[in-house]
């Protein structure tokens, strides 16, 4: 691994000058490290980008809600994937307290909604129709909610609004939070084991695509306002009547002080712009090649360098 | 449920406070009947929201006033970077780090070498074995350099919590008023959930190791203060004579007499901070500490169930290897040796280990793979261990079981009496928590009770609150109808309550992560889930400390029984039992603590309690609510601690022991 690392380093070279220019401080970048492997993995890319680029660079694990604060005292760096559903609210609120700098937007789009494994489909075959999958709520009863059907939400403060969705599309479902990622995964996982009907909530780019193929369930389009303004969407009356915007920012973020102290590493944080396949394959690389996360990232730089050469210069 | 358990201990208690309690239930229940009979206004029933009080807004106030007017933030940063030059040095040696002094990673070899011999001269062949091959099973398993991520770590923080114990123990043996402020301040952070640490911590002491050890050290530091002063007050009269015959100086009896003397107690207290370090490993993962924990979270994350099972295996070594270690030290009388004595013959292990760890250090520099296990070169079974574990989900036995368990417990069992709890009026259930403080330990002891509960109720979370109390309750009464058996048939035989113990040390150490991710398989995200994660945990205490209680029963007083012809059961019945139960309390009031502590963790499954609520805030924006939410849980664990040791420690004294 050295030998690639000596070699990636030699291939920027021919850039240090330009480099040289820009008068980083030596102390280390911060970038904070998640509990999903496409976060860990491109964190590990954009590191290694870095210190390419001459900077010091360090690694820390958080929590993922919690990490917006340590950004706005500047006790870690930048946060690469922002995601518009699950973390828009802190970090949004952490904008307003002042701090944290918005640095753009990845190509990637991000989708969170209702979801289900292949294997549902075989019992509802009418899928991914959402109309369809309600004339299917009895497949999906559990024995806490009786009759109706049990869609699994994601952890509340994800803030999804399955309650309300359900609700004012007048679905046969019951709505459980789950707490957590993993939690949602265990379910997954225990209904695999026999082709139990399932609908969760998920997200794309996500390493579960690869382990679990699957649908969204498509609602009613997103069209703006529907969480606004009731009149907008199928039901005249109600809010969240239908799906949610099938493409959501992928942003990055950074302390508002990363400028003035490493001008040319945040030029390249600038740049920097991944695509959902780029994301999809170095989750992969971590989850079904079973790569440690620093390698992973060295195989996807070695393997992609068109993509990522033009940001540093 | 609660009437039943203040039914039972009554007739204990003396008479008029017994009298009370009854009058209060009879209210309760009178109160209840007319909640059911829709005869009482809503403001009796809950408390309207319009009566809250802002206390979220309040404490943000004060906590932005500590932390900037008064300057704290710059203290504690202040502070934090000299933790952090310490940190990195200690990750320098342990894993090799690029900083100060640059010598570092240690070979695992040399690791190894030098925990085996550490192992030999404290407990012999066997913690050899142990030390050696936790280090060798770590290094092959190819977890060599998180765990040492960790270590690295805990290096730095038991010391810290060791110190700090040892001076502030010292001085609340020596000053009465350190005692006084002392013990609330203890046990209010023993009941803090966990959750309302990590952003204060984030905040003071920098994301990432810094924070990760000062919350470990501040988890750590109780028992250590509360052995110290223990064991300085155990010291006898005699030695304290003797020592000012010799006319020491204040300084000197405290070194040469005291400490000495207290030496048993003050490495327990050791013990107890290396527990709960590793207790640790995983939790601060959320607040930047590095290692095992975050490459465990992470793990679990994409659903390797082998990896991270695995990984808590490595925990459960470590912490097995450390917890034998020291008890053996506490065991380990210091050697004697003649005048004269060479060098090496007094420190014949030192120079032993010195030996190996340079030995070995030599050698790794030629044969690369002492220095270090490479990548794939490692025995890890992740794929194969997630087919084992799935594989066994999906017998049929094994998901009939679990699912006839999910819909009984559930619907017949767990939701009725979660209802039944929320039906029962605020101003009720606070009689009814008074009544059982109020019989089992007393006046001051219900006050505390309605105190508590009142402030709880002011909060404005009530109904979240009986909920966490409904998980904690059912839990703990699971954990007994279980945990109580075992205990009192493993205390029959020391073979058997050896095994057992062992087998409550794994479960209490194996992080509590790792079996998250079945109980959600087996159970669903349902309330059974949640009990059954706690139910393992509670367990522990409830069997641990009855083992203890029954075999520490006076053997006069079996024999005693034997020979006045009592059948076995009789002999449990009426003479162990009685004498052991107020170490049973102990650990029944520990069953509680821990079962608070892990509902709030249990949020990770899916509650709808305080534990959601809790984890709602860690964004940060809502650091008032967050302490709000951390003291409601505080204070209902404080009742109970309160009133079962306060009963535990009446009914010792009457029995003389």
């Amino acid at each position: 691994m050295k030998k690639m690392t000596t070699a990636l380093t030699a291939g920027v070279l021919s850039l240090a000058p330009l480099a040289a220019m820009a008068q980083d401080s030596s102390d280390p970048i911060v970038i904070p490290i998640h509990n999903w492997s496409s976060q860990i993995v491109m964190s590990n890319a954009v590191g290694q980008i870095l210190e390419m680029n001459g900077n010091a660079v360090e690694f820390v694990t958080t929590d993922s809600q919690a990490v917006y604060e340590s950004v706005r005292l500047g006790d870690v760096t930048l946060e690469l994937e922002v995601w518009e559903g699950a973390f828009g609210a802190s970090y949004r609120a952490a904008l307003e307290k002042g701090g944290i700098v918005d640095v753009g937007d990845h190509d990637a789009v991000t989708r969170e909604d209702w979801w289900y494994p292949m294997w549902t489909k075989d019992a509802c075959p009418g899928l991914p129709d959402w109309e369809a999958l309600n004339d299917c709520a009895a497949l999906f009863t559990t024995a806490e909610t009786g009759e109706k059907g049990r869609y699994l939400d994601g952890p509340v403060d994800w803030l999804k609004h399955g309650q309300e969705r359900v609700a004012a599309l007048d679905m046969d479902f019951v709505v459980v939070n789950a707490g957590s990622a993993a939690a949602l995964w265990a379910e997954i996982g225990a209904a695999e084991a026999d082709k139990r009907p399932i609908v969760v909530f998920n997200w794309t780019p996500n390493f579960a695509e690869a382990v679990w193929p699957g649908e969204f369930v498509e609602f009613p389009a997103w069209e703006a306002g529907c969480d606004t303004d009731p009149a907008v969407g199928p039901n005249p009356d109600a809010l969240f009547d239908c799906g949610n915007p099938a493409n959501g920012y992928l942003k990055k973020a950074a302390w508002e002080g990363m400028e003035e102290k490493w001008p040319s590493a945040y030029a390249v944080l600038e740049q920097v712009s991944f695509t959902n396949p780029q994301i999809a394959e170095m989750a992969r690389l971590v989850d079904v090649d079973d790569l440690e996360p620093d390698e992973a990232a060295e195989v996807w730089l070695e393997a992609n360098k068109d993509v990522w050469e033009s940001w540093v210069n | 449920m609660s009437v039943e358990t203040t039914t039972l201990p009554r007739q204990k208690a003396s008479l008029s406070n017994a009298q009370l309690a009854l009058c209060f239930v009879g209210a309760a229940a009178l109160m209840t009947m007319v909640q059911y009979l829709g005869g009482l206004p809503e403001w009796l029933h809950r408390l309207p929201e319009a009566l809250v009080p802002n206390f979220a807004g309040w404490l943000d106030t004060i906590f932005n006033f500590v932390k900037d007017d008064l300057g704290l933030l710059v203290l504690t940063r202040t502070l934090t970077e000299g933790l952090e030059w310490l940190l990195d040095a200690s990750g320098n040696i342990f894993f090799g780090k690029r900083r100060w002094p640059n010598i570092g990673p240690i070979p695992w070899t040399a690791m190894a070498a030098v925990a085996a011999i550490i192992g030999y001269y404290l407990g012999g062949w066997r913690l050899a074995l142990l030390g050696g091959g936790t280090m060798v099973w770590t290094a092959l398993i190819g977890q060599w350099e998180i765990a040492m991520q960790t270590m690295s770590v805990l290096a730095i923080a038991a010391p810290m919590a060791f110190v700090i114990g040892l001076s502030l123990g010292i001085a609340a043996w020596k000053y009465a008023w350190v005692d006084y402020v002392i013990k609330p301040v203890l046990s209010v952070l023993q009941t803090l959930p966990f959750f309302t640490y990590l952003l204060p911590a984030v905040i003071f002491f920098k994301v990432g190791p810094t924070a990760g050890a000062v919350a470990t050290t501040i988890y750590a530091i109780p028992p250590m203060i509360l052995m110290t002063t223990l064991g300085l007050k155990k010291v006898s009269p005699e030695v304290v004579e003797a020592g000012k015959m010799s006319g020491c100086t204040k300084f000197q009896m405290l070194r040469h007499v005291y400490l000495p003397s207290a030496r048993t107690e003050i490495l327990v207290g050791v013990n107890q901070v290396i527990m709960l370090c590793l207790a640790m490993v995983v939790l601060t993962a959320f607040i930047g500490m590095p290692g095992l924990g975050a490459k465990l979270l992470a793990m679990m994350g994409s659903f390797k169930l082998g990896r991270s099972f695995e990984i808590g295996v490595t925990i459960v070594l470590l912490a097995v290897m450390l917890d034998r270690m020291s008890k053996a030290w506490v065991v380990k009388q210091p050697e004697h040796f003649e005048r004269g004595t060479p060098f090496w013959k007094r420190h014949k292990m030192l120079v032993l280990g010195i030996v190996a760890f340079v030995g070995f250090t030599l050698m790794s520099l030629v044969v690369p793979i002492f220095a270090e296990i490479g990548r794939g070169q490692d025995f890890s079974q992740g794929k194969a261990l997630d087919d084992l574990i799935k594989g066994f989900l999906s017998i049929e036995w094994v998901k009939a079981t679990t699912g006839f368990l999910r819909a009984f417990l559930n619907v017949q069992v767990l939701i009725p009496f979660r209802n039944f709890m929320l039906s029962i009026p605020t101003p009720a259930f606070i009689l009814l928590v008074a009544a059982f403080a109020m019989a089992l330990a007393g006046r001051k002891q219900a006050t505390y009770a309605v105190v508590f509960f009142s402030l709880v109720a002011l909060s404005g979370w009530w109904d979240r609150a009986i909920i966490t109390l409904y998980s904690v309750i059912s839990a703990v009464t699971l954990a007994a109808l279980i945990g109580l058996p075992v205990g009192i048939i493993a205390a029959r035989s020391k073979k058997w309550s050896n095994r057992v113990l062992l087998i409550c040390d794994t479960a209490q150490t194996f992080p509590s992560f790792v079996y998250l991710i079945p109980a959600i398989m087996l159970f669903g995200i349902t309330d059974v889930a949640v009990i059954f994660s706690i139910l393992i945990f509670a367990m522990v205490p409830l069997t641990r400390y009855t083992i203890e209680g029954l075999r520490t029963v006076p053997e006069e007083m079996t024999e005693a029984a034997d020979m006045a012809g009592a059948t076995r059961f009789q002999k449990l019945w009426s003479v162990q039992l009685p004498l052991a139960l107020p170490t049973m309390a102990v650990g029944f009031n520990q069953a509680i603590m821990f079962a608070f502590f892990m509902v709030i963790i249990a949020a990770f499954i899916g509650t709808q309690d305080l534990g959601q609520e809790l984890q709602r805030t860690l964004a940060g924006t809502d650091l008032g609510k967050n302490f709000v939410l951390g003291i409601c849980v505080s204070l209902m664990a404080l009742t109970f601690d309160l009133t079962i040791m306060k009963w535990a420690g009446d009914k010792k004294s009457a029995l003389g022991l």
